[in-house]
């Protein structure tokens, strides 16, 4: 029957119509938002609006501070990990030694500004999408509208301020997390001296390393403040929209953050 | 005679509005004059709720004009809305404090964003208010712990900590008990009587409507039946009102062959 399969080709094809078209609106929203953020960071005291200091400060807190542990944490333990499996693998060359060059190579330019990322995505981005999406069924954001404060340059300006100097310190941190985690795994697996290892691994390293590490940081955090308050903002249908943006807010930011990180680090290591 | 020598504070013109393809307002005039408490009643799916959302300008209507204190708010620029917007006041249906912040702070909020007073003044002028609403006391409770009736007097506080000239309200006593209905009530009429403000409150309660109201606006699938006074609307014989003043059920006349065309979707 072939009008019967024309009929469902068109209906894949316009279903593949719909979702592009949804795609762009989407971007079009997060370059909008992002757009007239900066725009109240910039000149919001020209208009008696100023972004608030001291939310910004009790955003970095919550972004940066609060979340040094688990960073710490986790990143200690992609260090060991790391020094770990190339120890094993240099052992089939009789390299062992390199693994600090490994280790310091691939914390400082990929797993720190990974695993940071990730860990704002799940911590922050989805605390941003709840309680913006918590504060629109509650009708706060209209309140906030009909109060003449600009919901934006309230919510969204602060937080993005916060996380764009918290992420790339946090990813810092991480640096030296995962660092000290090699440090002790392959001073116990093959005896190098802690100072050994501090100083083979600065020969190693160069500035543009650690500052391309720093720079996916921050596209990371814009990615997971946008896609955050995006996502909060579109909620509909109350307490259960809240948990459906929420969700989507993680994976669409780690899913995003993780492609991204793939194209900057094909452009950044051309 | 006097009365209509009063100033309009609200002028709608033929507002229309559509929610998707769907008209939800159509051809709106409505006059609110200064110090006046207007009603506005219908059954629910009426179109009130989204009235009030255009009055606030929430929303870009389809065609029409709103003019707020002789400003039309379809056409201001962001700058000239935001300084109309320190004139107005609103009580949410749900309060709609900010759950972060105490009770104090959320009055404090329109005070903090639109003026240089410092720390201590704000304070002061917070605690004022509470004390209009019967809140004093309370402005280091965070909202969560405040009973709904409390929340909706609270959101009264926060919506008049600027002074406003307008005010409106969403549904002040749904959801309430009718002593704490009664009482806002009362602080509905004692707003306008000490501070003079023009009222608009969103309702579908008879009673508090007939208490406070100077006139009374029924809205109807998106149209207005009737603006006039109480007196005027008790005696009007149009079906529709007496139906929602007698709360009897509406009894359309069934068309069959849409009826039929609706059931099975042809």
């Amino acid at each position: 029957m072939p009008e019967y399969i024309a009929h469902r080709f068109l209906n894949v094809v316009e279903k593949i119509g719909i979702s592009t078209v949804k795609f762009i609106e989407a971007v079009g929203y997060y370059f909008a938002l992002l757009i007239e953020s900066v725009a109240w960071i910039i000149a919001g005291s020209f208009y008696k609006q100023p972004v608030r200091i001291p939310s910004i400060f009790s955003q970095m807190m919550t972004i940066g501070i609060a979340a040094c542990p688990i960073v710490f944490i986790l990143s200690f333990s992609i260090g060991v990990m790391l020094a770990i499996q190339m120890i094993y693998n240099l052992k089939t060359f009789g390299a062992e030694s390199q693994v600090v060059v490994g280790v310091a190579l691939s914390v400082t330019r990929e797993f720190a500004p990974l695993i940071t990322g990730i860990l704002i995505a799940g911590r922050t981005g989805s605390a941003l999408a709840a309680k913006l999406g918590t504060m629109q069924v509650n009708q706060e954001i209209d309140a906030l509208r009909v109060m003449g404060i600009n919901p934006i340059r309230y919510l969204v300006s602060p937080a993005l301020l916060a996380m764009l100097i918290m992420v790339p310190a946090l990813t810092f941190f991480s640096d030296i997390a995962g660092l000290l985690g090699g440090a002790l795994y392959t001073g116990i697996e093959i005896g190098l001296s802690f100072s050994a290892y501090i100083d083979r691994t600065m020969a190693a390293l160069m500035v543009g390393d650690v500052m391309q590490g720093l720079f996916k940081s921050l596209v990371f955090a814009l990615i997971i403040t946008l896609v955050g308050a995006s996502s909060g903002f579109s909620v509909t249908g109350g307490a259960e929209g809240v948990g459906k943006a929420t969700t989507r807010s993680v994976v669409l930011s780690i899913s995003f953050i993780v492609i991204a990180d793939m194209i900057f680090t094909y452009f950044l290591n051309r | 005679m006097e009365e209509n020598k009063k100033n309009i504070a609200i002028e709608v013109k033929d507002l229309v509005t559509h929610y998707g393809p769907r008209k939800i307002l159509d051809g709106i005039n409505l006059t609110v004059k200064e110090g006046e408490i207007m009603i506005i009643m219908g059954g629910s799916g009426s179109g009130k709720s989204t009235l009030l959302r255009y009055l606030l300008g929430l929303g870009i209507p389809t065609s029409g004009s709103i003019k707020l204190l002789g400003e039309d708010i379809t056409n201001l620029s962001a700058n000239e809305m935001f300084e109309l917007r320190k004139n107005m006041g609103v009580a949410f249906q749900g309060g709609a404090l900010l759950s972060s912040m105490t009770i104090g702070e959320n009055v404090q909020l329109p005070l903090r964003e639109h003026t240089n007073l410092d720390e201590k003044t704000m304070d002061i002028m917070a605690r004022m208010k509470l004390e209009v609403v019967n809140l004093g006391g309370f402005e280091k409770l965070m909202p969560s712990e405040l009973s709904g009736g409390m929340i909706k007097r609270a959101a009264v506080a926060r919506a008049i900590v600027m002074d406003p000239k307008l005010m409106f309200f969403d549904e002040p006593s749904a959801g309430l008990d009718p002593v704490v209905s009664a009482e806002l009530d009362e602080l509905i009429l004692r707003l306008r009587d000490v501070m003079n403000m023009t009222i608009v409150v969103v309702t579908h309660e008879l009673d508090s409507a007939f208490k406070i109201a100077d006139r009374i606006t029924v809205l109807d699938r998106g149209h207005i039946l009737m603006s006039d006074t109480v007196e005027e609307i008790k005696n009007s014989d149009n079906e529709r009102i007496q139906s929602l003043l007698n709360r009897t059920p509406s009894n359309e006349v069934i068309n069959a062959d849409e009826y039929l065309s609706r059931l099975t979707g042809m």
